[in-house]
């Protein structure tokens, strides 16, 4: 079932390599079937989450095939697995695809196969990040996502196109390579370990590893910058306003709605519970560097002329929650910073969408340039709000829930960090609000605004799974929190129970 | 123990044979007659490999100083890969650059042979034979177009520095003679493992002139400088061959020759100061050197010269590492890395044009618009020197750092997957060329051969499934090395 759920684009995207379309008269039939391919992927995570049993904390639709075995030495298999953390980031990642595929039917007029293709790649890959338990095979993941969003943003980006997918692939993997080192010496850390000879990269028999306290201070480190990157967490994250803006509208909901929430769930996947003493000793430090990227986030958020950019710092500042909460390490943040990367990314994948919709009409995004669209385009306008009111944390919008959660996860923790953390919740309907007064309020400065066309049927098709899902997550949030509850109530057990037996000793 | 044999010389005898035959159908060919002589050096190698893999596993051996084992076969069987692919590349080119077919391809012929012996070879001298069998063929090869400048320039360096290295070389088996009165490897190993050398610096000079001899040939850091004007001189064709060809043929003999002989003197003891140390320094340098000057190249050919440097470098730590999983990483980093590199040189062939190598950066803006079959191919031969999974370059970095790693040797690993990243920089650059650059309208359209379309697709084929599913091949390479060390 879940190599179904990441084989099925990959193969759907490879199958319309072979459509011919050298004169571009199949780009139609070619949008429609990477759309259908994509829900039919997105359907088939939802039958593994209508499947899924939340009574159960272990790993669940396992696959298991040896993959690369060298006797004696080496054993690493296909090893991929579902618990209730990686459950909605994986239908995530597949309700956002088609989304991103219909927002780019009218915005990408060039190579529209490759595009479909590169779409469908990245969903794949994406896909099984979250779903490998191998750590060999969650790398090959992790690095072969760089490969189609590079050229996502390169091909089909903006002006400064060139420039933005070289920094993104080459930040990221300079993060990542330093993790590939620690994922080794993890293996050959456990052949060493317990009888056996064959090294591993099973993430459960890792668990098991009995680390000492020097080397998992390095190993942490080396892990934990490479999801700092990603995330991004301040002050790795200048790749990011540059990856977003540049990046057409699906790369940025991608980008945003799920590649960031790679970094968080690598914190909780590997980071955390395989080096639990290192990282109760750099939480606090992290958690400052959150708080950090919270504000910071915010403030220049606030001073961006450009909506995108806005957009993008505005991620900055909500990852910091994500990260705040997991620093956390009890139910409560951790809960609150899964739920967070889901609300996050439905909201500021519609905001890029819509942010994007505006662009594909003006072709600019500069804040300035509009004004009163209200008038004009109202449908739009009110999806809008809905959506930047989820994204501030608004009561019964979905971001309410992930802040409120991770705050009262950090306040039980330290509640000094939530002090800055609040800050940056006031902060964030500052910059959120005042924008949209000034792009939908009052009346119409620019004469170029007053003809716009509203919300096609295209585009209602995309809004509203998004603002639907928005309301839903805010007024029904046990319905996404009970499947995780086990799950991530056996990641804080483990986390803690290794720190305590450290404080008796 | 090995059995002699003299069919252990079969697949080496086979491209001879072929070799020889090519020569005498170039003497009587008639004006203008066109002959099949590449397929027929495609036939002589598919036999040198069909003989290599049927004396798999026999362990024989020929006059006591060559040895069918399977780390030689296997290194043979990577050398007739190399072959084939630059014979099916060559065809594309071997009438657009007006080149002589009979002596082009018997010259071919002939290096492999050198190459192949030199992997088999288990005696010093018969290295150092090898070793002037591939070079002089290389040398004639590299300043094939008599009448291009560039080319005969490069042919007389790579000439002269070849010479000085292959002196370093037998001035270094001269003084293993002298110490231990033998260059057979299976006498000079046990000789210096129950000998204490202690205070016998004459040991120590032999390996210290064994070594250069041998990082030239490999173009390690600091014996590099002829690498990229050799390469850059050369047609792409003859410098995808001998950056992947000689590089095979003397990282086998490095190998088997540090490996097990030299082996006493690996780590640090009251002999000396150990070669692993050496390596491992020289394994840095030239990483690092590879990659950063790398960065600067316009030319793509200079550039992927400094590239194959650093490939070597990572080579070189799995050389340092030195236990089994450097081994096979050796192994089957030869076979990853030969075919990726030469797929790249391959392309950068099939675009060149007679009088002009198109072979800058610039020449490659918008090659997906005009040639899109031939951008993916480079892509994804690209992204496999970078190591970037899902190809065949990422499981050979992985099982080098994994080598370095479980030796011991993080700080080789750490140098080594940041310079791989740095490396991605040079190669994302000729990415953007032909991806998000406009093509240049003056640029005139090539023609590309279903021959070379073919090897292409077959290395690209190969990258790609040794990306995905590695193990085979490295359970083989595993198997092969505990034959001899």
């Amino acid at each position: 079932m879940l190599t179904l759920s990441w084989l099925l684009p990959l193969a759907g995207g490879l199958l319309l390599l072979l459509i011919p379309n050298a004169d571009r008269r199949r780009d139609g039939l070619i949008r429609w079937l990477a759309f259908a391919i994509s829900v039919l992927g997105f359907a088939v995570t939802l039958v593994v989450w209508a499947r899924f049993d939340p009574t159960s904390a272990e790993f669940q639709f396992v696959e298991r095939v040896p993959w690369i075995h060298i006797d004696p030495t080496l054993a690493i298999d296909y090893y991929v697995g579902i618990d209730g953390i990686s459950l909605l980031l994986v239908v995530l990642t597949a309700f956002l695809t088609p989304i991103a595929l219909l927002s780019s039917w009218e915005g990408i007029q060039k190579q529209v196969k490759a595009f479909s293709v590169l779409i469908l790649l990245l969903d794949s890959a994406m896909i099984g990040v979250f779903v490998s338990i191998d750590l060999f095979l969650f790398y090959v993941f992790w690095d072969a996502m760089l490969i189609p969003m590079y050229f996502l943003i390169g091909i089909w980006g903006y002006d400064q196109r060139i420039y933005a997918a070289i920094k993104f692939m080459l930040y990221t993997m300079a993060g990542s390579v330093l993790m590939l080192v620690a994922i080794l010496v993890l293996a050959y850390m456990y052949s060493d370990g317990p009888g056996q000879g064959q090294y591993s990269f099973d993430l459960l028999k890792l668990y098991t590893l009995q680390i000492a306290p020097e080397t998992q201070r390095w190993l942490f480190l080396a892990f934990a910058v490479a999801f700092a990157i990603k995330v991004p967490l301040f002050p790795f994250h200048t790749w990011l306003p540059d990856a977003h803006v540049q990046a057409p509208t699906a790369g940025s909901i991608i980008l945003a709605g799920v590649l960031l929430k790679m970094g968080t769930y690598g914190l909780v996947r590997f980071a955390f519970p395989l080096f639990p003493v290192a990282a109760a000793a750099f939480a606090p430090w992290i958690a400052v560097l959150a708080v950090i990227g919270i504000i910071y986030g915010a403030l220049v958020a606030m001073v961006q002329p450009d909506m995108k950019k806005l957009v993008a710092y505005s991620s900055v500042s909500h990852l910091g929650f994500v990260v705040l909460g997991i620093c956390a390490m009890n139910v409560q943040g951790m809960q609150g910073a899964v739920y967070q990367m889901l609300a996050h990314g439905v909201s500021t994948g519609g905001l890029f969408l819509i942010v994007g919709m505006l662009s594909d009409r003006r072709h600019t995004r500069l804040i300035s340039e509009f004004g009163g669209l209200k008038s004009v385009m109202p449908h739009l306008t009110a999806a809008f709000l809905i959506i930047t009111l989820a994204s501030i944390g608004m009561p019964a919008l979905n971001g309410f829930i992930g802040e409120f959660l991770t705050m009262l996860g950090a306040f039980l923790w330290e509640p000094r960090f939530v002090v800055g953390a609040g800050l940056g919740v006031i902060f964030s309907a500052v910059y959120m609000l005042w924008m949209f007064q000034r792009v939908y309020l009052g009346d119409i400065t620019n004469a170029k605004n007053a003809t716009l066309p509203d919300l096609k049927p295209r585009e209602w098709a995309t809004v509203v799974p998004l603002c639907a899902l928005a309301i839903f997550m805010g007024v029904f949030p046990a319905l996404f929190l009970s499947p995780m509850e086990l799950s991530v109530k056996k990641v804080v057990d483990r986390v803690q129970s290794v720190q305590t037996q450290r404080a008796q000793r | 123990m090995l059995t002699s044999n003299l069919d252990a010389v079969a697949p080496m005898l086979c491209i001879v044979l072929g070799a020889l035959a090519a020569m005498a159908a170039e003497a009587f060919r008639r004006r203008g007659e066109q002959m099949p002589i590449g397929w027929f050096g495609v036939i002589v190698l598919a036999g040198a490999a069909l003989s290599s893999i049927f004396l798999w596993d026999r362990k024989l051996s020929a006059f006591d100083v060559i040895a069918a084992d399977n780390f030689g076969l296997f290194v043979a069987l990577v050398l007739c890969i190399v072959g084939i692919l630059t014979v099916m590349f060559s065809s594309q080119v071997i009438h657009r650059d007006n080149l002589p077919a009979g002596e082009y391809y018997a010259l071919v012929l002939f290096a492999i042979s050198g190459m192949m012996m030199m992997a088999m070879a288990t005696d010093l001298l018969v290295i150092f034979i090898a070793l002037e069998i591939l070079s002089l063929s290389v040398y004639v090869l590299t300043g094939i177009r008599r009448d291009n400048l560039a080319g005969t320039e490069a042919a007389f360096k790579y000439f002269l520095l070849g010479a000085f290295s292959s002196a370093f070389f037998l001035y270094g088996i001269a003084f293993t003679y002298g110490v231990t009165g033998s260059t057979r490897l299976s006498a000079v190993g046990p000789y210096l493992s129950a000998q204490s050398m202690t205070g016998n610096p004459m040991i120590l000079i032999a390996l210290g002139l064994l070594l250069v001899g041998f990082a030239f040939k490999i173009s390690a850091v600091p014996f590099h400088m002829w690498t990229p004007d050799a390469y850059e001189g050369a047609p792409a064709i003859v410098t995808g061959f001998m950056s992947t060809g000689v590089k095979a043929a003397a990282f086998a003999a490095f190998a088997r020759v540090f490996l097990s002989s030299f082996e006493p003197f690996r780590l640090e003891s009251p002999a000396g100061p150990g070669w692993a140390n050496v390596v491992s320094a020289i394994a840095i340098l030239t990483m690092v050197l590879g990659t950063v000057v790398g960065v600067a190249q316009s030319s793509l050919k200079r550039m992927l010269a400094y590239s194959s440097i650093a490939h070597g470098g990572y080579l070189l730590v799995g050389l340092v590492a030195a236990n089994q999983v450097g081994k096979v990483a050796i192994l089957f980093y030869l076979l990853v890395y030969s075919v990726t590199n030469l797929a790249a040189f391959g392309v950068i062939a099939m675009l060149g044009a007679r009088d002009k190598a198109n072979d800058s950066l610039r020449d490659y803006a918008g090659l997906w618009h005009t040639h899109p079959a031939l951008a993916a191919l480079m892509t994804v031969s690209l992204l496999s020197l970078g190591g970037l999974p899902p190809t065949a370059g990422f499981i050979g970095k992985w099982y080098i750092f994994s080598a370095a790693v479980s030796a011991g040797y993080y700080k080789l690993a750490i140098i080594g997957v940041l310079t791989s990243v740095v490396s991605v920089f040079f190669y994302l650059r000729v990415v953007v060329m032909m991806y998000m650059a406009e093509r240049d309208a003056t640029q005139a359209p090539v023609t590309i051969t279903p021959i070379g379309m073919a090897a292409l697709s077959l290395a690209i084929a190969v990258i790609l499934y040794l990306g995905i599913l590695p193990a085979p091949v490295l359970d083989l390479a595993s198997r092969s090395i505990s034959t001899i060390f």
